[in-house]
């Protein structure tokens, strides 16, 4: 440790202002924050740090994010080999699914992280850490047979202009990784949507067994054919077809719980979306019109990536409502819409995704109304007091 | 005739008139008028290309027409006399198309018509052409014409080449043989949302370029 603080001293007067490096010293920055602890204070005047910064605000995300990730590398293999028939075990079926997936991963992070690092450099910002959530959660939302190009390619236009055009991290309108599935969803359908892209091996076929037909159980339902749904239980566990990080509720409860302990993640935002899924999946069950209105509603939770959308997604502090009572409405809101695109339109089997980004949209307006009705409310008050105090 | 001191046909100023538009006074991309067709007609170069040349023909004509009557108009009918001007050339444009060019035109459908509320005809009328003599009219409806074609040409030829793989039809990407490592073409790209990403980016590099267009 000694000898690597030193190396960096040494380095440091390079990339200072006027150094043969200067143009690189955000890189630089980012990479000593990286290894050690800021050395920055503040100059003037009294302030009080938090040693909650970005970089742990992320890295508890990121340990959020740990067991779906495990488990989406499990069920990752599980899948392919049942596709094939084959039950080599757990850790085999795990090892599988993560050498299939650490690609995703890697893409996702390479590119990134390179635009940001750019970026950075042009601006002359610091580098921050705010892609280091969102490199993650890309690869989890993606079904994992998903060509690498395309996901590059989803992946700059994310950062780009998802992020970087608004003025980088925690200036984005919408959910970066969000926008690069939204992205993928309507540029290459065929890689996105259907029975084949969520089992590894699927599309090319090679070797599959009669009767596997890798249908999610959102698919199964669009098409209406609700009695061939695998079990509650099954759904509930996530060995399921899926994209990789949103088959197991399980886990993604598990990493709920992380999130909402370390106040990190709203847990108003959670529990709203769940109560407006609620809401109008006991709407949709009174309707009764179809098969699919029919599927009792807690079957919604556990079903897609509704519950990986209202944990990972919908709390996303800067594309989501800041006010607390805002929070209730949006996500309630996002709960609502979920359902509501899920089940009545089948050209989009998942709403749950494009429920974020319509209310990621509306997030700012809810704010907005929110402090007004307060100011307003104040205002009374402080009117009413007036008024008493005069007479 | 009436002025006394007259310019030379093609005077700077009157050149600046053809020029600004296209890039420094561009309708599309800095007054940002016009942009429902630019989204609607630019999934394909060709229709594109038609449009464009329809705009420029009606915006330019209907220039001369409206500045040469500028004196007899009453001020408070104006806007009718411009309207019935604008139309009658729409008409003929339309008819010219279905006849010479029905598979382009049917492609256009609507959007033709809907050249009459193309805020960039009525804009110019007003702004120019009701206090401005017939020949600089004419020059600033081409050099608008030409400035809302450019973006359309731009717009289009990248929605086509990334969205269909063609360009005026003609499978490019196939004959250069991309499809075979993997490529696909991009379906978002024939969604008119693209069109408004690429005519972003398009005023993201101009503004860049030219950094007195950046609005405070």
């Amino acid at each position: 440790m000694n000898s690597l603080r030193k190396t960096i001293d040494k380095l440091k007067p390079h990339f200072e202002e006027g150094g043969r490096f200067s143009k690189l010293r955000s890189v630089f920055e980012g990479f000593e924050s990286f290894l050690f602890v800021s050395e920055k204070v503040t100059f003037r005047g009294a302030h009080i740090r938090d040693s909650i910064d970005l970089k742990r605000t992320m890295t508890v995300v990121i340990i959020a994010l740990m067991p779906v990730l495990l488990f989406g590398c499990y069920n990752t293999g599980l899948q392919h080999f049942r596709s094939i028939g084959e039950d080599p075990g757990v850790l085999a079926s795990f090892w599988f699914g993560f050498v299939k997936l650490l690609p995703l991963i890697i893409v996702s992070y390479v590119v990134g992280l390179g635009i940001e690092f750019i970026a950075a450099q042009i601006r002359g910002h610091e580098i921050n850490e705010g892609y280091l959530v969102t490199g993650l959660l890309i690869p989890l939302i993606m079904p994992i047979d998903i060509p690498l190009w395309m996901l590059a390619l989803s992946v700059a236009f994310a950062v780009i202009l998802g992020k970087e055009v608004f003025g980088g991290t925690g200036m984005n309108i919408f959910n970066p990784a969000l926008l690069a599935r939204a992205f993928l969803f309507f540029s290459y359908p065929g890689w996105m949507t259907g029975d084949k892209v969520w089992t590894e091996g699927l599309v090319s076929g090679a070797g599959v067994i009669d009767g596997y037909s890798g249908a999610t159980p959102l698919g199964l339902c669009a098409l209406g054919e609700t009695a061939k749904l695998p079990s509650f239980m099954n759904m509930f566990l996530g060995t399921i077809p899926g994209s990789v990080g949103e088959t197991s509720t399980v886990a993604i409860l598990l990493g709920a719980v992380i999130l909402i302990v370390t106040g990190i993640g709203s847990w108003k935002i959670i529990v709203s979306v769940f109560g407006g899924g609620l809401v109008m999946g006991l709407l949709l069950n009174a309707l009764s019109a179809n098969p699919y209105m029919e599927l009792p509603f807690y079957y919604h939770f556990v079903m897609g990536g509704f519950a990986f959308g209202a944990v990972y997604m919908a709390t996303d502090p800067v594309s989501g409502s800041q006010t607390e009572t805002g929070k209730w409405i949006y996500g309630f809101l996002i709960g609502l819409l979920s359902i509501l695109f899920r089940v009545l339109n089948p050209a989009y089997p998942e709403g749950v995704m494009l429920a974020i980004l319509l209310m990621n949209l509306f997030a700012p307006l809810i704010d907005y109304y929110v402090v007004q009705s307060n100011i307003r409310r104040r205002l009374k008050r402080a009117q009413l007091a007036t008024n008493n105090l005069v007479k | 005739m009436e002025g006394k001191e007259k310019d030379p046909l093609f005077s700077g100023k009157n050149i600046k008139l053809l020029t600004d538009q296209i890039n420094r006074n561009n309708p599309i991309t800095v007054q940002v008028l016009g942009i429902c067709s630019a989204l609607a007609v630019t999934v394909k170069l060709k229709p594109a290309l038609v449009m464009a040349l329809s705009v420029t023909i009606v915006v330019a004509v209907s220039n001369v027409v409206i500045a040469a009557m500028r004196k007899y108009i009453p001020d408070r009918i104006r806007i009718i006399v411009q309207l019935v001007v604008i139309a009658t050339l729409v008409i003929i444009v339309d008819q010219v198309l279905k006849a010479y060019a029905f598979d382009v035109s049917k492609q256009l459908s609507v959007f033709v018509g809907l050249i009459i509320t193309n805020c960039i005809i009525m804009g110019r009328l007003e702004a120019f052409a009701m206090a401005n003599k017939p020949w600089p009219s004419f020059l600033d409806g081409l050099g608008n014409g030409a400035g809302y074609g450019i973006i359309l040409i731009i717009v289009s030829f990248f929605r086509e080449l990334l969205g269909s793989g063609t360009l005026m039809g003609y499978p490019v990407l196939e004959k250069i043989g991309i499809y075979r490592i993997g490529y696909e073409n991009n379906g978002m790209m024939i969604l008119p949302p693209m069109a408004l990403i690429v005519v972003g980016l398009i005023i993201w590099f101009q503004r860049s370029r030219n950094k007195s267009l950046i609005e405070k």
